[in-house]
């Protein structure tokens, strides 16, 4: 087709202002530190790629990408099925779904430092109710210098935090699959595994990927939490990709690796949603 | 195979029910019988789909019972039933296909897959959806998905009897003659016994051997096509057969017969002797515009009555008329001579139907079914 004019572009125009400086001009200042070395406002240095292949060798960073990696495939693993398996035991009418509803959004309500602060105390061996119980128990357990300790808190915690989410967009999705599959299942003498697995799980498909996304992309950027808890500790135990980001940034001042690091971790998740994107809606597309 | 029989059923979805009003289905006994096609006529929100939901076991009746073969299945779930059933929307498993969707109940049943195979083919081949069988049940049309749905009912050794609610709803019209025709080959076909809800007499008709016309939560007639028409036990059924319905004009008992304003019409003996039996009875007399005749020229025997209305509607017109303060609807064949102004006619005494409270009153006391 021949292009008559160009007016339609002017239209446009209004969501491309709004996307440059809501997006754009921000990162454009990050992609400007990343490619020079800047002591003040008159001295600076074209460096081209180097903060780049810097930062890509930099064991410290090496070790917090894998440690994130661990960490979000773990609460991907754990709180997906978990949500999905209470969204199906919930109570669908009456006073008690309410209540349940009521009960499971109230971690969602709770601030991350807050989150942080709780499970601080909670799972302290001297005051916490956690902590003494398991010790009082015979459980050795202090997060503060055992590292699985301290793992195993921050993915509790972070499960405890955001299980819901799963859980409330699963039952949202669940609630809108119409009786009429369930009858028809029923006479087609479905069990309750064919049931979930033919009817339930595919009609859930859209709300876990938004959930799958959602949890990916927050638990890819989690820095409140065990920053409160543990501080990123025992060691470097805990220290995940912000934190790490974090400390360089601010703790060191060495702002151009931490610019170039900046948009490699954008970059990542970037990728990895696109990848759970497409894995999740391949199949809507083939016939 | 089965015959269903309900016996003093009735369902109320309130938990307290106190009148008759609480009640989706009134007091009923009713028998389909093996390998019978029917078909349950009604308005919308009468209890049909409801009566079907309990006879396939999704609802459980409040009252009296459902028996397969003279055994009382109220306990059983739909999956122990021997029932198929094929909803208003097609319901087809989205993610698996069209093989898969129709060897579902199969595999759940934990059948071969050798005989899987066969099984599907052969009602492949009846729903002529050969051709998409390896397509995913998605990407199906609104026919094709509930043709599938047909299938899942129909590859089962064991089904007695299929179930439809309303099952052409979402069906293009150009389509739908075509599923209809397809079921009637398949009942014939398989000696299922087929009970089809619909609201639309003409599906409800052609596809039916024998129709029960539900309203209110009863089931009021049971029977041929036919006999709806000529004798509707209950001016529902007069009202809601035929095109237009009947004409049913509120009258009260006279000598020798009943009369509305000055008209007097008179009744034979046996249905004043049988009208004798009910007084205080709400009295209606019904005739089918078909069946009004109508006098070329002025006659003696004749009603007068004053042209309204004429309708053409290609092969026939209806002729709206008012006698003596009440509107009458009248078919006229295409040859006959419309009358202008005045029209002279009369009610054959074969046709006139008196109701009493909005049930028939027949002349002869009715036989008792067997």
């Amino acid at each position: 087709m021949k292009v008559q004019n160009n007016k339609a572009w002017w239209l446009v125009l209004p969501v491309f202002l709004l996307v440059a400086f809501s997006a754009i001009v921000p990162m454009m200042t990050v992609v400007n530190y990343s490619v020079q070395d800047i002591f003040d406002h008159s001295t600076r240095y074209f460096v081209g790629v180097d903060w780049y292949k810097q930062v890509l060798q930099d064991t410290r960073l090496h070790d917090s990408l894998l440690r994130q990696f661990i960490f979000s495939a773990c609460v991907l693993l754990i709180e997906i099925p978990l949500g999905i398996a209470i969204a199906l035991c919930m109570p669908t009418k009456g006073r008690m779904a309410s209540l349940v509803l009521i009960v499971l959004a109230i971690p969602l309500l709770i601030p991350w430092n807050v989150v942080g602060t709780i499970w601080q105390i909670f799972g302290r061996a001297d005051i916490g109710l956690l902590g003494w119980s398991l010790n009082s128990l015979g459980i050795s357990y202090n997060y503060a210098s055992n590292t699985s300790d301290a793992w195993v808190t921050v993915l509790i915690m972070d499960v405890w935090h955001w299980t819901s989410l799963v859980a409330l967009l699963c039952y949202s999705g669940l609630r809108a699959i119409p009786d009429v599959y369930y009858q028809a299942a029923r006479i087609d003498r479905a069990s309750d595994w064919a049931v979930f697995r033919h009817i339930q799980l595919p009609k859930l498909k859209s709300v876990l990927l938004i959930a799958v996304m959602l949890r990916f992309m927050d638990s890819f950027m989690i820095y409140t939490e065990p920053f409160v808890l543990t501080g990123g500790g025992p060691g470097n135990a805990t220290t995940f990709l912000s934190q790490t980001l974090t400390q360089m940034a601010i703790g060191q001042f060495d702002l151009g690796p931490a610019a170039a690091f900046s948009l490699v971790y954008f970059l990542i998740i970037l990728l990895v949603s696109w990848l759970f994107y497409t894995a999740m809606t391949h199949n809507d597309k083939t016939r | 195979m089965a015959e269903i029989r309900l016996h003093n059923l009735a369902h109320s979805y309130s938990r307290a029910p106190t009148e008759s009003a609480d009640y989706a289905i009134r007091e009923m006994n009713h028998v389909w019988e093996q390998g019978g096609a029917y078909a349950l006529l009604g308005p919308s929100g009468c209890g049909k789909s409801t009566l079907l939901n309990i006879i396939s076991g999704l609802l459980s009746p409040s009252h009296g019972e459902v028996q397969f073969d003279g055994k009382v299945v109220n306990a059983l779930p739909p999956e122990l039933r021997n029932i198929a059933q094929v909803f208003q929307f097609p319901v087809v498993y989205d993610t698996m296909t069209v093989f898969d969707n129709l060897a579902f109940p199969l595999r759940n049943q934990g059948m071969n897959e050798a005989k899987i195979l066969t099984k599907v083919n052969e009602i492949a081949e009846v729903l002529e959806l050969h051709p998409l069988l390896h397509k995913r049940a998605r990407n199906l049309t609104a026919d094709e998905k509930q043709k599938v749905s047909m299938g899942r009912g129909l590859v089962r050794d064991d089904v007695s009897a299929i179930l439809f609610d309303e099952p052409l709803t979402v069906i293009d019209p150009h389509l739908k003659w075509k599923l209809r025709r397809k079921l009637k080959q398949i009942h014939e076909q398989f000696n299922i016994t087929m009970v089809y809800v619909t609201h639309d007499q003409l599906e409800a008709s052609t596809f039916a051997d024998k129709i029960a016309v539900m309203y209110g939560g009863q089931i009021v007639q049971f029977g041929t096509p036919r006999e709806l028409f000529e004798r509707p036990s209950h001016t529902f059924v007069g009202y809601f057969i035929g095109s237009p319905g009947m004409n049913l004009i509120d009258v009260l008992p006279y000598a020798g017969g009943v009369r509305f304003n000055n008209t007097v019409l008179p009744l034979s003996a046996a249905l004043n002797r049988r009208l004798a039996e009910r007084p205080g009875a709400k009295l209606k007399i019904g005739i089918r515009p078909e069946f009004v005749h109508v006098w070329d020229g002025p006659n003696e025997d004749a009603l007068c009555g004053e042209v309204v209305h004429v309708e053409d509607l290609g092969t026939y017109k209806i002729l709206t008329l008012m006698l003596d303060g009440q509107s009458l609807k009248v078919r006229l064949q295409e040859d006959q001579p419309v009358p202008q102004q005045q029209v002279y006619l009369s009610f054959p005494a074969q046709w006139l139907m008196l109701y009493a409270d909005d049930f028939l009153v027949e002349a002869q006391t009715p036989e008792v079914q067997p």
